[in-house]
């Protein structure tokens, strides 16, 4: 296998550097919130860990329709990728909210529709991990893969939307909306603000980071599949 | 309410699972590649002798 390019290096540095630097402005210089105190600080990360696990299943979905014009496998591994980063980040996502509710809503959880549709959508994605290790023939699972990612991709809007169209939420909504009936909403200050659009801009750029090391680990084991095939022949 | 609600610990456990689960895929992509690597070492030494 190739050694890592050096444009990888620089990501790889970057996006360490700019995560030390978003924790720093998580930690020392976001304000504390005046009702919620320490535990909204887990605020900025959970937004941007779920941001990045909607990005994910976006380019998967993406991926999959390229698959499906160019039968090119390679779009296949790009899309595996992305569901599996997806489904590290929407974890995160969905534990750390049940974390801040715990204090907040006095429960770990409630059958609020956007902690409902977060937790189905991720169900929805840990199904596409099965159905890939259950066919062997590899076109076809690219094939069928593709075609659910695409299906599966109707989760995400539905989650993300979820808060803005039920009336029963009581999820804050956090950009665009301040609901009297959400629990736990709050005004953010300028630097609030700062420190939660920096933190999405690290997640992204940590997202393209690993997208990166995962499809090339990907490459790798489809080489060793290829040395063996070589062999057994 | 003049002071917030002490809820330190939650975001203590909060960034624990941030860092864990992190921590745990980026290990787990280091020793896949690993595994990889030996297991292409095996497969190049048995390649000339056949």
């Amino acid at each position: 296998m190739t050694s890592k390019p050096r444009l990888l290096k620089v990501l790889d540095i970057t996006t360490f550097i700019f995560f030390i630097l978003a924790l720093l402005m998580v930690f020392f210089i976001a304000p504390l919130e005046k009702v919620m105190g320490a535990v909204q600080k887990v605020f900025y990360f959970h937004v941007a860990a779920g941001w990045v696990g909607m990005i994910s299943f976006m380019v998967a979905a993406i991926a999959g329709i390229i698959y499906l014009v160019k039968k090119d496998s390679k779009w296949d591994l790009v899309g595996y990728s992305a569901v599996e980063i997806g489904i590290a980040f929407t974890m995160i996502n969905v534990i750390t909210g049940a974390i801040w509710a715990r204090p907040i809503w006095n429960a770990w959880w409630t059958w609020d529709p956007r902690l409902t549709t977060a937790t189905i959508m991720e169900l929805v994605y840990f199904a596409y991990l099965m159905l890939r290790q259950g066919i062997d023939d590899p076109e076809r699972r690219n094939r069928f893969s593709a075609v659910y990612a695409i299906v599966g991709f109707i989760s995400v809007p539905l989650t993300f939307f979820s808060i803005r169209i039920f009336d029963r939420t009581i999820h804050p909504v956090v950009i665009g909306s301040n609901d009297p009936s959400a629990v736990g909403a709050f005004d953010m200050t300028s630097l609030m603000l700062q420190t939660l659009l920096f933190s999405i801009l690290v997640f992204t750029i940590l997202f393209a980071d690993l997208m990166w090391h995962r499809i090339r680990l990907g490459q790798y084991m489809n080489r060793v599949d290829e040395l063996k095939l070589k062999i057994q022949d | 309410m003049d002071q917030p609600i002490d809820t330190v610990n939650y975001f203590i456990a909060g960034y624990s699972v941030i860092f864990g689960i992190l921590i745990i895929y980026i290990a787990s992509l280091i020793l896949r590649w690993r595994n990889l690597k030996k297991e292409e070492d095996i497969l190049k030494d048995i390649e000339p002798s056949k």
